[in-house]
């Protein structure tokens, strides 16, 4: 699956610490707007494409038309211009409209102007068509909680796959195996530390060590996209809290 | 390429991130026993002192905002209130993954909302309630305000002990922002979570938190505590028996959640004091009584000795009515 985006090209990285995208999407500069909203979308298409399967229990087609019809009013009429960060968290504001927008669905005359569908972004909905497969039935809770879960699911996808080239970059690679093993695959009773060392051909302490500091990197990445992610130092730490501290 | 992450995974990765990095440190994970406002806290092994202890963590570290500083703040506001009613604090630190923490005292116990289905009687609510007050008032000595006392914040232990928790909203009396942040994993549910608690952020419980500090009002002192208490009298009150609530009592928590600062009891002790007095029979300052509910009340307190009086005027009366003649 890839996490391209017709607005910012092959997304190799994200964007440097300390910088929040929404402030991107407002700058005057083409090319800063451009890398904050493929950012964006990276990050949250995923979430409303199933957001509007689950929740609005649309079919495939209508889903996929809606998210691309979605995002191109974020792009095109500048829907976060209208983001006050005082007033909702980013999440909430984007849950409300999609929302609005599949309440309206009945209206779609612009959709059918823009010629039905039309691919805007090349988004994979086949992946996530699959992962919905994956999903228990009960999934379609509580309308916030399920967007927040998706979101959390999407971000914590790109945090892992950040981690991932950032330790293969520092010849760590190990340090993710073994991030994977414990806390990413699924399957039978968790291997002893002794066990893994044995099979790695390492220490049992080598094993603590290097999974504490792929969980560290990874917390850390997981904070530095989601202060991306957010306008304000107070939604920031709102959303570490819902999306670490609390179990979703 | 992005991978599917289940629902399990999620979870597992969520606690991995939010988990404590315990690394060069003398403490072992054990398990998580609450979450609250600011960060997690969780029940550690000190592996020097082998004994276990409460940890507790905030969610998100970060020195240029000053959260470290604030966590550390608490840590030191309550090292400085040593009392029986109030956790002790045993270390402080960062941690590696750059989070600051402070280990305290692990209290084995109930929180008070959960532990009061057990203890139906009036009297012994009341004696509970004072220990907290006693807290309370330790505190204000010490220009402590607690600014978040509702009964998630009380523990209760195996021995009747009765320990205030959570001092995390807790504030220097005349410092201009909120300092310090909970064992009992009680978030405060009105918390604006932010790196300060300057003039106009609302930190607190509604329900248990005065108007004053509802509005953000910076010059919070004392008497929010006081409101704060008198909701906790009031949840006390709620299904004691006897039923109904007595008068008197029920003027003691009118005073105490009194709307205008002005108007409630002037300190924790005062308060104290007249519930105890309620306990004793004496007459409380929250409720003027007339005459006959006064001589009532007298009656009542001394009910033995009037029995007994009655008792020996009854013997005299019959004794002289069939004295031989």
């Amino acid at each position: 699956m890839t996490d391209d985006t017709s607005i910012g090209g092959v997304r190799h990285q994200f964007p440097s610490t300390h910088w929040s995208q929404i402030e991107g999407t407002r700058s005057p500069h083409a090319e800063e707007r451009r890398r904050a909203l493929d950012s964006l979308i990276s990050a949250y298409w995923k979430p409303v494409y199933k957001y509007i399967r689950l929740h609005w229990k649309k079919e495939n087609e209508p889903a996929k038309d809606l998210t691309q019809e979605f995002f191109a009013r974020l792009v095109e009429k500048g829907l976060l211009d209208r983001f006050d960060p005082e007033r909702a968290r980013l999440r909430t504001y984007l849950r409300v409209c999609v929302d609005g927008l599949v309440m309206n669905e009945d209206k779609a005359a612009q959709r059918v102007k823009r010629g039905g569908h039309v691919t805007l972004l090349p988004l994979d909905f086949e992946s996530a068509e699959g992962e919905l497969r994956q999903l228990p039935l009960a999934a379609a809770g509580n309308p916030e909680e399920l967007f927040s879960r998706e979101f959390a699911r999407s971000l914590f996808g790109l945090a892992l796959e950040r981690l991932r080239r950032e330790l293969e970059e520092k010849g760590k690679g190990l340090h993710f195996e073994l991030l994977e093993l414990y806390d990413i695959d699924e399957g039978g009773k968790p291997l002893t530390y002794d066990e893994v060392a044995r099979r790695y051909r390492i220490k049992p302490t080598d094993v603590t060590n290097y999974l504490a500091y792929a969980r560290r990197e990874f917390r850390r990445i997981v904070l530095d996209e989601l202060r991306a992610m957010t306008a304000t130092e107070d939604e920031f730490r709102r959303e570490a809290h819902t999306l670490l501290g609390v179990k979703l | 390429m992005n991978r599917w992450l289940s629902d399990s995974a999620l979870e597992r990765l969520r606690e991995a991130a939010d988990s404590p990095d315990l690394a060069d440190t003398r403490y072992r994970l054990i398990d998580k026993l609450g979450q609250g406002g600011m960060g997690g806290v969780f029940r550690v092994e000190d592996t020097t002192l082998e004994r276990q202890v409460a940890l507790k963590v905030i969610t998100v570290g970060d020195p240029e905002a000053g959260w470290p500083t604030r966590l550390l703040q608490e840590a030191r506001v309550i090292a400085k209130l040593e009392h029986p009613g109030i956790v002790p604090v045993h270390d402080a630190g960062v941690l590696a993954d750059g989070r600051s923490f402070y280990t305290m005292k692990l209290v084995q116990g109930k929180r008070l909302d959960e532990h009061v289905a057990t203890v139906p009687g009036l009297s012994d609510r009341l004696r509970i309630f004072l220990r907290i007050c006693d807290a309370v008032a330790f505190a204000h000595a010490h220009s402590v305000l607690h600014r978040d006392l509702k009964p998630g914040n009380v523990m209760v232990g195996p021995f009747g002990e009765v320990l205030v928790m959570d001092w995390g909203l807790s504030k220097l009396v005349g410092s201009p922002s909120g300092s310090a942040t909970s064992q009992s994993g009680e978030a405060p549910a009105a918390e604006i979570v932010g790196p300060g608690t300057a003039h106009g952020s609302v930190l607190g419980t509604p329900g248990y938190m005065a108007p004053e500090q509802t509005r953000g009002e910076a010059s919070v002192d004392e008497r929010a505590d006081i409101y704060s208490l008198g909701a906790v009298l009031q949840f006390l009150l709620a299904d004691a028996s006897p039923r109904p609530v007595p008068r008197a009592l029920a003027a003691i928590r009118l005073r105490a959640m009194a709307a205008d600062p002005a108007d409630r009891y002037p300190s924790v002790q005062e308060l104290a004091d007249d519930v105890a007095h309620f306990l004793d029979g004496l007459q409380v300052n929250a409720y003027p009584e007339g005459p006959l509910p006064r001589a009532w009340r007298w009656i009542a307190r001394n009910r033995a000795w009037i029995l007994l009086l009655l008792a020996y005027m009854v013997t005299r009366a019959l004794l002289i009515f069939f004295r031989p003649r």
